[in-house]
């Protein structure tokens, strides 16, 4: 790469990030998830346990802020109701919103380039991948992760969690975690590892739907979409082209105002792969 | 009050006497000391077993909050090593001959508390085992650290600081060392033979050595600066509210002078009283160093509130929540304590008064230091607590084993001081004894007129006459 170069291109190379970055990318693998259709069930979060190994850390644990969740629903309520009722209760009868939230494997994630032994680091699916067996725990990416979406093994848990013949519910396909080791969502990528295998052994492209994650497998309400962002005719791409969201932006500009779409602290220029889409509320309640 | 800062008719002899009575036989305050450091360190080894074999849980961190004490405490020793490097490079390039009867515990204590915060990093690593994987070892896998993560950085900078600092210690301590070996007996006498490096004190030796010492306080100097903005690195690479300020890197280096001298006033105090080192330590050279602390004190309490100021007055409205939870959420009595210990106390360095009674610069240091250990928890565990997602904001207080953790790693760095005032010099005696001749010119006219006919003798000027001295 000489000077010469550097000054003629440098604006292709600062623009990079925008249109992917410097990766050939084969898919970006997104979310779009439907607030207005989540209905708080955390048949998701359920799921999630199940497909990916998660350790039940028991009541004390999760009360201390020690849960390993890789999908959490968050529950927020409405100001004005509760600034009606002249107690306010800390859990009102109505007026609640749910927002799924796992790891939203952003582009320029911020927790990749502090990690001291590059143990997660962007794969060229558009994953934000942990290297479980990398990951000397110094917990520095789940500091700098906005979503507080890391979750750490603070305690071993292969022999607590799942007592014989519990073990054998454990999903083969991906490993138990040790403590003192970094985790997080990973979009099941043993899933999307299976599904790529399967096409590349038939010659072909991975077609949308093939399959999706375990949380939008249960969701009963098909709240959340999985897909490959690169298909255009993929469900995922489509809405998030119908709600006028893009990647690679810090800020979205919309024709249209009324589309609901949006990615959670994307002005932290951190570019999301999951879009959310706001919840309808009936102005009256 | 215009007072000598020693006095200038003190014996060479004495000099060397009272410097080798410091250590030899312990007395029974020593020992007692001694064995409640040990103490102090066998809590914080039970903790860190029982945390090793159990797993990070038993320190009370939680999702939000992945970091705490540990790192509050990694940073509040790190800032601890700057005033060494303070005293002993930079007052000696700019020729501050007062900082000679203080700068060799000073410079130990750099040596120390280095020693001490390398552990918090390994402490506080889940597996730890795996500790050496930050360093950019050969590996027949290929495996690199990655080096755009200030951690890797941290290593880097750590290991040398420490390296140089030690090195620094040692070189300026050889002609004691000589002093030490002619004066021993037994197995002191054979480690300082070899310790001493063969010095005699000849002409070439001396000119080396001032060669060797102003090279390495050159070298440290930018090394010291470096050190704690590496460490704010930890903190301003990030995107955290609180943490991503770009005035974090001289706003560390100056609240890790401001403890230091702290600590250097508090270690005076307790080596010229339990040493009866009065003659050497003097209210004179105690009055410079409270007048450098208040100074220091005043870049710090600036930069602090630069950082409110830009903070409130920029478009960052986490970071500005952030501020107004910290005034007036559950941290706030640590923030107001920090503030007024660190802002209004060291007004106490101000009035003479104050800064002549030793026991008042006692307790006056302790508190400085009280306010820069809240001000390292201030900028660790707050940011966690309340950053940006409102769902995960969750106060947690660190638990017993980090208290022992932390609790010990006082002792160990207690321990290692006073094992080295009875094992080294804690004055240094050679340049004690030169600051002593040149007073002593300075007194006497006609020394003094020979001293700048020779200066302005480019033939003479060669011979360094204070040399001769030592």
């Amino acid at each position: 790469m000489s000077l010469q170069n550097i000054l003629e291109n440098w604006s292709k190379y600062r623009r990079g990030a925008e249109e992917g970055g410097h990766h050939k990318y084969e898919h970006r693998w997104g979310m779009a998830i439907n607030l207005d259709l989540c209905i708080g069930c955390n048949a998701c979060s359920t799921a999630c346990y199940a497909e990916n190994n998660l350790a039940v850390v028991g009541k004390e644990r999760f009360a201390k802020g020690q849960a390993m969740h890789w999908l959490r629903v968050e529950r927020y309520w409405d100001e004005s109701i509760n600034t009606t009722s002249s107690v306010a209760p800390e859990y009102p009868e109505e007026g609640a919103s749910f927002l799924p939230m796992m790891c939203q494997q952003c582009n320029s994630a911020t927790c990749e380039p502090v990690c001291p032994v590059a143990a997660t680091y962007h794969t060229p699916d558009g994953l934000n991948a942990q290297v479980y067996n990398r990951c000397i725990g110094s917990r520095y990416c789940s500091n700098n992760c906005p979503f507080r979406n890391r979750y750490f093994n603070f305690y071993s848990y292969y022999e607590s969690a799942w007592p014989e013949p519990m073990n054998q519910q454990l999903n083969p396909d991906l490993s138990v975690r040790d403590k003192g080791v970094m985790e997080k969502c990973t979009f099941c990528v043993q899933r999307i590892r299976a599904a790529k295998d399967k096409a590349k052994m038939e010659d072909r492209k991975v077609q949308d739907g093939e399959f999706t994650t375990a949380c939008a497998q249960a969701c009963p309400t098909s709240a959340i979409v999985f897909g490959d962002r690169l298909d255009p005719e993929s469900k995922v791409a489509k809405l998030w082209a119908q709600q006028e969201v893009k990647l690679g932006v810090y800020k979205q500009h919309k024709q249209n105002p009324e589309k609901r779409g949006y990615r959670i602290f994307e002005e932290l220029n951190i570019d999301p792969s999951v879009m959310y889409m706001e919840r309808v509320r009936d102005s009256s309640i | 009050m215009i007072e000598k800062d020693i006095d200038e008719q003190i014996k060479w002899a004495k000099i060397n006497a009272d410097v080798l009575r410091s250590m030899e036989n312990p007395r029974r305050a020593y020992w007692i000391t001694f064995f409640i450091c040990i103490a102090m360190m066998a809590c914080a080894v039970t903790a860190e077993i029982y945390q090793y074999n159990t797993g990070m849980g038993v320190t009370n961190l939680n999702n939000p909050h992945m970091w705490d004490m540990y790192i509050a405490t990694f940073v509040f020793w790190i800032g601890m090593s700057h005033s060494g490097t303070l005293l002993s490079a930079i007052l000696h390039i700019i020729h501050a001959d007062w900082r000679k009867p203080i700068y060799r515990f000073a410079e130990a204590m750099t040596t120390f508390s280095l020693m001490t915060a390398g552990f918090f990093p390994m402490i506080h690593l889940g597996r730890v085992w795996n500790l050496y994987w930050v360093l950019p070892y050969v590996s027949d896998r290929g495996h690199w650290p990655n080096f755009r993560s200030p951690l890797v950085w941290d290593a880097f900078a750590i290991s040398t600081y420490l390296s140089a600092s030690m090195l620094f210690l040692f070189i300026g301590m050889i002609p004691d060392l000589a002093i030490c070996r002619d004066n021993a007996r037994g197995w002191r006498r054979k480690i300082y033979t070899v310790l001493s490096l063969g010095w005699v004190g000849s002409d070439r030796q001396w000119r080396n050595f001032r060669k060797t010492y102003l090279l390495m306080a050159c070298f440290l100097i930018p090394l010291a600066v470096s050190v704690h903005s590496i460490v704010s690195s930890d903190f301003a690479m990030s995107i955290m509210p609180g943490w991503h300020v770009t005035s974090f890197p001289p706003y560390f280096v100056a609240g890790a002078l401001y403890s230091g001298c702290a600590a250097i006033i508090t270690l005076f105090v307790m080596l010229r009283y339990y040493f009866r080192f009065e003659e050497y330590m003097t209210v004179a050279i105690m009055e410079k160093t409270a007048k450098l602390t208040f100074a220091i004190a005043m870049v710090w309490t600036y930069l602090n509130l630069i950082e409110f100021a830009s903070t409130w007055y920029g478009h960052d409205i986490y970071a500005k929540e952030l501020l107004i939870a910290k005034a007036t959420g559950p941290y706030a009595w640590i923030f107001w304590t920090m503030l007024f210990c660190g802002m209004v106390v060291p007004f106490a360095l101000a009035v003479e008064k104050f800064r002549r009674h030793m026991p008042t610069m006692f307790v006056v240091s302790l508190l400085l230091n009280l306010s820069m250990y809240f001000e390292r928890w201030m900028i660790v565990a707050p940011t966690l607590s309340m950053a940006h997602d409102p769902h995960q904001w969750y106060i947690e207080w660190p638990s017993i084993v980090q208290w022992a953790i932390v609790f010990g790693s006082f002792g160990w760095f207690g321990l290692l001081f006073l094992v080295f005032v009875k094992v080294f010099p804690s004055v240094s005696m050679y340049e004690v004894k030169e600051m002593v001749f040149h007073r002593r010119r300075l007194v006497n006219e006609n020394a003094a007129k020979e001293y700048s006919r020779r200066a302005s003798d480019r033939k003479g000027a060669g011979g360094t006459p204070e040399l001769k001295g030592a």
